[in-house]
């Protein structure tokens, strides 16, 4: 039996020492954080959309955690101050990703505030971007002979759309667009006060 | 400050501290080495044998002839002891249902996983194809491959080992081999339904966590019921001593259930907290389930194909207990430069570099293992994927460890280089060892020969060369992209479009690793449905008789 207890109590020790240190003092550390006074807690058109860019893996392309200026140019690119534990207070689940196939999205909503270009831009970025290997989300939209009362048309520049209909957007892609309009964490942050500065304090040691 | 600096001493004080503790009790002199125990694989007089199923009649006795040794002679008469091998045999033929079903099961996901991939990789440079359905999407079909190669190919198979390896180890037959199959059941029927979950856009969003943990609930049942039997036969087992192998299959198989239960616990985790559970999800998942099952295959099967113990028994155990100490505290190097404390990257970027060790002494008793024997792998093709692996084993370990480096982090962070690492772990190591494995494997659960040995190698170097071209290719890309992104004076467009002809390379890499995959997959169904020319009796569908069977497993 002395191996079988060595290795079960082993492989849990191991395990504990690595969930204390990633897990339990992470929960700890920010389990008390307030959130920002700029920041406000989304709307429900905007969690809606929020689903739609999960469901869509939006996150594996575009990060939403700008790096401080000692780590990359993420400020001057225009993505913003390095972002905060509060900034991420109403955000479940997480969505910090981890490739920049596509540029940080943690502000684009202050870059882009236009509902016409992501609508435009989610229906063939290319007509906006060239070069761009985003894919098109024609499968949000719907195309019509002729807009009905209340469809929101999509705005496409000329000679994108399909001739002689119109692109009108499905509910899916207008709830997206509020949540892409809501990322904006231009806000000021304060300082965290000096007790406290070990812990939240999102400066990596440099 | 003082918070941060007492967390991260404590960690890896404790860290070092559990090291020390552990290998002391292990063996308490450390120096002296332990052939015997190195030895426990082999029936007594086995020792000098060549073992590899894969090969026929002809490529046993080259085999053997090239694995012949000067000090061979004394033992020359001694056949194995035949009662040992008859253990060995209902060792076998305890697991052959349960092993059977994974390995089915982890050949039909890799084949529909790797072909997501491929899919997933020719959109990154056709962004315009199949877009017309939501489930056709890139982050759709990416997370599906992901998912099918995950917990479809490489859980299954890696069950399907443990449930080979330890009845053989342990010398006792598997008990309770009707709740394995109870739990592979369970696991595959929640990552079908988490594929087509995650295909209809249900996900839970977390890298590594997508399927919903309503799903989830299946993966951890199926855990549960298949370590019952595992934990069962292990405390009845008849042999002494437990081989490395045992240490690192059973403690993977523990550390699985806890980390995917812990991960995938709704309702707890929030915000940058959840973004650290996470990535020590993401990261051990590789580090403390894939590595562990083909470390401790490597440590089985390289010795018992060649005829010889690993070189260094007490080296073998100094890399487990290092493994499981550093390797659980590195996830945090995926958040560098994130939202997070600082003292959490820095501790994980301190246990990345100790990774070093448990790698340092795998590598050290492997090339110890085979110095002089490397000719061998000319002979035998279970032998060529399992030194494949082994290396790819030590470059994607230190690749990792310096990739946690901030400089080196600065640019590799966010960009196809650490696609291109991830592949090289999940694939050049992980998945050539398990390739390998079950060409082992299968001939003793089947008890019936791989019918066209050629497609054996033909598989192997379509996967060598796929994978090397996806891996040389995008490391390459992504490098550039990085430091194209680091650079404010150029746009961010330059960083996309510049990795496009190295995005089109990994697809022709994909397309190698597919196809060897369709080759693999064909010659397995062959085998399993009797195909080629009858060299041995069937057992797992009419069992043969035992007397039969060990004449077979003797050889």
């Amino acid at each position: 039996m002395e191996n079988e207890i060595k290795l079960a109590a082993g492989a849990m020790v191991s395990l504990a020492v690595a969930t204390a240190a990633l897990v339990v003092l992470p929960y700890m550390e920010v389990r008390d954080i307030t959130p920002p006074e700029g920041l406000k807690p989304y709307t429900s058109a905007q969690l809606r959309g929020r689903e739609v860019y999960i469901a869509n893996g939006c996150v594996y392309c575009h990060t939403q955690q700008p790096r401080d200026r000692n780590l990359g140019p993420d400020h001057a690119r225009g993505w913003g101050r390095a972002s905060v534990p509060g900034d991420y207070v109403y955000d479940k689940p997480h969505l910090l990703g981890s490739m920049r196939t596509g540029p940080d999205l943690f502000n684009i909503g202050a870059r882009q505030p236009s509902k016409d270009w992501h609508l435009g831009h989610l229906y063939q970025p290319r007509a906006y971007v060239p070069g761009s290997i985003m894919p098109s989300y024609p499968y949000l939209f719907e195309t019509k002979a002729a807009a009905e009362p209340g469809d929101e048309v999509v705005k496409l520049p000329p000679g994108q759309g399909p001739e002689g209909k119109v692109v009108v957007a499905r509910p899916e892609a207008l709830d997206l667009v509020k949540y892409l309009q809501a990322l904006d964490h231009t806000y000021p942050v304060l300082p965290p006060p000096p007790r406290s500065a070990a812990g939240p304090a999102a400066r990596p040691a440099s | 400050m003082d918070s941060a600096i007492l967390s991260l001493l404590g960690a890896f004080l404790l860290s070092i501290m559990g090291l020390f503790v552990f290998i002391w009790s292990m063996r308490k002199g450390l120096l002296v080495e332990n052939p015997r125990a190195a030895s426990v694989i082999f029936a007594r007089g086995e020792i000098g044998q060549i073992d590899d199923p894969a090969l026929q009649d002809a490529g046993r006795a080259h085999l053997q002839a090239a694995a012949a040794e000067p000090g061979d002679d004394a033992h020359e008469g001694h056949a194995p002891d035949p009662q040992e091998l008859e253990h060995r045999v209902q060792a076998d033929r305890s697991s052959a249902f349960p092993v059977f079903m994974f390995i089915a099961f982890a050949i039909f996901w890799l084949v529909l996983g790797s072909a997501a991939g491929l899919t997933a990789s020719l959109k990154l440079h056709m962004p315009d194809w199949l877009v017309g359905e939501a489930w056709q999407t890139f982050g759709r079909v990416r997370t599906m491959h992901l998912t099918a190669v995950l917990y479809g190919w490489i859980t299954n198979a890696a069950l399907g080992l443990i449930v080979w390896l330890l009845p053989r180890l342990l010398r006792t037959p598997l008990i309770g081999a009707v709740w394995v199959m109870l739990g592979g059941a369970l696991i595959n029927a929640g990552i079908a339904s988490a594929i087509g979950a995650i295909g209809a856009g249900w996900s839970d969003g977390m890298e590594y966590l997508e399927m919903p943990w309503q799903i989830g609930l299946f993966i951890v049942a199926g855990f549960l019921c298949i370590i019952g039997p595992v934990l069962y036969t292990l405390v009845n087992r008849k042999v002494e001593s437990l081989y490395v192998s045992v240490w690192y299959l059973v403690a993977a198989l523990l550390w699985i259930t806890l980390l995917f239960l812990v991960g995938k616990l709704p309702g707890v985790h929030t915000g940058v907290q959840q973004a650290t559970t996470n990535w020590w999800y993401g990261h051990n998942v590789l580090g403390l389930w894939f590595t562990p099952i083909s470390v401790g295959a490597i440590y089985y099967f390289l010795p018992k194909i060649i005829g010889r113990p690993v070189r260094s028994y007490n080296l073998s155990i100094l890399g487990f207990w290092t493994l499981a100490f550093f390797y659980g505290q590195v996830g945090g190097h995926h958040l560098i430069g994130g939202p997070i404390p600082g003292w959490l990257s820095t501790l994980s970027i301190v246990q990345s570099m100790m990774m070093i060790i448990p790698v340092a002494a795998f590598t050290i008793n492997m090339a110890g293992t085979m110095w002089g024997r490397m000719h061998l792998v000319r002979h035998s093709p279970t032998l060529r994927f399992m030194m494949f692996g082994g290396l790819m084993y030590m470059l994607s370990s230190v690749q990792g460890s310096l990739e946690a480096l901030r400089s080196v982090n600065q640019v590799a962070h966010f960009t196809h280089f650490t696609v291109a690492h991830a592949h090289l772990g999940a694939y050049a190591f992980v998945t050539m060892v398990l390739f390998g494995a079950i060409y082992f494997m299968l001939p003793r659960v089947l008890n019936w020969e791989w019918p066209y040995p050629r497609l054996i190698s033909l598989q192997f170097w379509l996967a060598a060369i796929g994978i090397g071209i996806y891996f040389v290719g995008l490391t390459i890309g992504g490098w550039l992209q990085g430091l194209a992104m680091l650079d404010a004076s150029r746009p961010f467009m330059e960083s996309v479009a510049l990795t496009i002809p190295y995005l089109q390379w990994r697809s022709v890499g994909g397309a190698l690793m597919v196809t060897s995959h369709l080759v693999f997959a064909g010659h397995f169904l062959a085998m399993a449905l009797r195909f080629g020319p009858a060299r041995t009796g069937a057992a797992l569908f009419a069992p043969a008789s035992p007397k039969a069977l060990e004449l077979v497993h003797g050889k």
